[in-house]
């Protein structure tokens, strides 16, 4: 049932981050964390210009079932946010590594990105917890 | 290990995520509770409420019993087959379940309580039943689907055999006909028209596959919640319990006053808070804006008092989030709700929120 890409990083809270060409970050929440969650109904995402530390709650999701934080893994400026989800908030449970994203960053140093767990070690992790 | 319906292998074969309900092993949904939701509401869909525990009653005082038992008067019950919504009490006029009574025969009634609170409810009418000589019979050889929505009923005549088919046809809301096989009783949880079917177990799972083959979407316990909220229905351990009487409970009308003279149990809690007043009631709420209201948010009302959210949700149908609030008796038409520490506005309004696919309510365009 997992579905963890390999050319994504991953954060314990259940983020991914994804480098693009252009330097720039994209953030999103894993597949595992929508499935727990479940149908998706709104996502507040952040402010462009906010400045994030790691750990620091950037974004709201908010299902049927719960609200829930999203955290920055990194530290970053917000340089966009995801604003289809206003409206398509479900692309979050259909496409949460593509569609479903949340917001782009500038990394303050993308160094920080090796940081974070790889796939394979993601994949541990969930199998740890589910234990 | 927890208990399982005759159904639960039914729901694995259908994809379902499978959570703990009470001590049951219970889908949650099969896939997205929002499209389960709107499938009841547009067409039709089916849950597994196999769960619930049905009680039969047996013996020549059953009338009588029942009389003392339930703050709702089944003297109500006349013709075989009516069903009646009614409160169990304790002495206290605190709700120790909520069940629907059918009867059947003057010595033949059935219950269908709850399945969380199944062994308080049975040890609790087992005791009062001794001083009438009813028989309280367990049945959990029977599970029970109930399909619903408002092409609902039509699935469940193909399934019947002719006779009972007529006679399902033929029924009134919250009316039942018991068949050989099939109890079928035109009630349900969702606010849609629909069909709550007791069957043997060895049943189940064909009379199941044959709906889904038809196109009667298997729903979980996700949608059943968000269907039962938006039709403004209670559900026991969140909107009322052993603490709280029908009166603060949206509920006082199902609590037969008259005659007088009938003595049922929580009678003298129940007139003693009428006549001091009743200090809250339960009330809808729409939110102004975006969020989901969601249970035990903490309402404020400016210049009257503090209450609580006692179901939050998100409505499907409506798009906006709705909640059941239990607020002191002299809110307005205003509140706010605390939502993760700030204070947003809210409107006060009268359940139903949406009967039959249509909005009871106004909606702010926004």
């Amino acid at each position: 049932m997992s579905n963890v890409p390999s050319d994504l990083r991953y954060a314990k809270s259940h983020e991914w981050l994804r480098k693009e060409s252009d330097g720039t970050v994209t953030l999103g929440i894993t597949h595992h964390a929508q499935d727990l969650l479940g149908d998706m109904v709104f996502v507040e995402t952040p402010d462009v210009g906010r400045t994030l530390k790691p750990g620091e709650a950037c974004a709201v999701v908010e299902s049927v079932k719960a609200a829930s934080d999203v955290y920055s893994p990194i530290n970053g400026e917000v340089v966009e946010g995801n604003e289809a989800l206003a409206t398509s908030p479900e692309l979050v449970n259909n496409e949460p590594y593509a569609a479903g994203w949340i917001a782009r960053l500038k990394p303050a140093n993308s160094a920080e990105l090796d940081g974070l767990m790889d796939a394979a070690a993601y994949q541990a992790f969930l199998d740890s917890e589910a234990h | 290990m927890a208990n399982r319906t005759p159904l639960y292998d039914a729901h694995l074969a259908h994809g379902a995520k499978i959570v703990d309900f009470g001590g049951w092993d219970m889908p949650l949904h099969y896939g997205s509770q929002l499209e389960e939701h709107h499938h009841v509401r547009r067409t039709a869909g089916m849950f597994d409420v196999s769960h619930m525990t049905v009680v039969d009653l047996a013996g020549d005082n059953t009338r009588a019993f029942l009389r003392h038992l339930l703050a709702n008067n089944v003297d109500r019950l006349q013709v075989s087959g009516k069903a009646l919504y009614s409160c169990m009490l304790n002495e206290r006029g605190g709700v120790i379940d909520d069940l629907i009574v059918y009867f059947l025969r003057e010595d033949w009634f059935r219950l269908v309580v709850n399945a969380a609170t199944r062994d308080k409810d049975m040890a609790w009418i087992t005791r009062q039943a001794q001083a009438f000589a009813v028989t309280v019979t367990e049945r959990p050889e029977l599970a029970m689907i109930a399909v619903q929505g408002p092409q609902a009923r039509e699935h469940v005549h193909a399934l019947l055999d002719a006779e009972l088919s007529a006679k399902a046809v033929a029924l009134a809301p919250f009316n039942a006909v018991d068949g050989d096989k099939f109890f079928v009783a035109r009630t349900g949880y969702t606010g849609e028209d629909g069909y709550e079917v007791i069957l043997p177990a060895a049943r189940a799972t064909g009379f199941w596959n044959t709906l889904a083959q038809a196109g009667v979407k298997p729903c979980g316990l996700g949608a059943r919640d968000t269907l039962r909220l938006e039709a403004g229905m209670n559900l026991y351990g969140a909107d009322m319990t052993e603490d709280t009487t029908p009166l603060v409970s949206g509920l006082t009308w199902t609590v037969a006053w008259e005659p007088a003279t009938r003595d049922f149990i929580g009678r003298p809690a129940l007139e003693a808070q009428r006549a001091d007043g009743v200090p809250q009631k339960l009330v809808g709420l729409v939110l102004n804006g975006k969020g989901v209201l969601r249970n035990h948010q903490k309402v404020v009302v400016e210049g009257v008092g503090e209450g609580e959210i006692t179901s939050g949700s998100f409505s499907p149908t409506l798009g906006v989030a709705i909640a059941l609030a239990r607020v002191p008796a002299a809110t307005g038409t205003d509140c706010q709700v605390d939502m993760r520490g700030k204070l947003i506005s809210a409107r006060v309004v009268k359940a139903p929120f949406v009967r039959n696919g249509k909005s009871c309510i106004e909606i702010d365009e926004r």
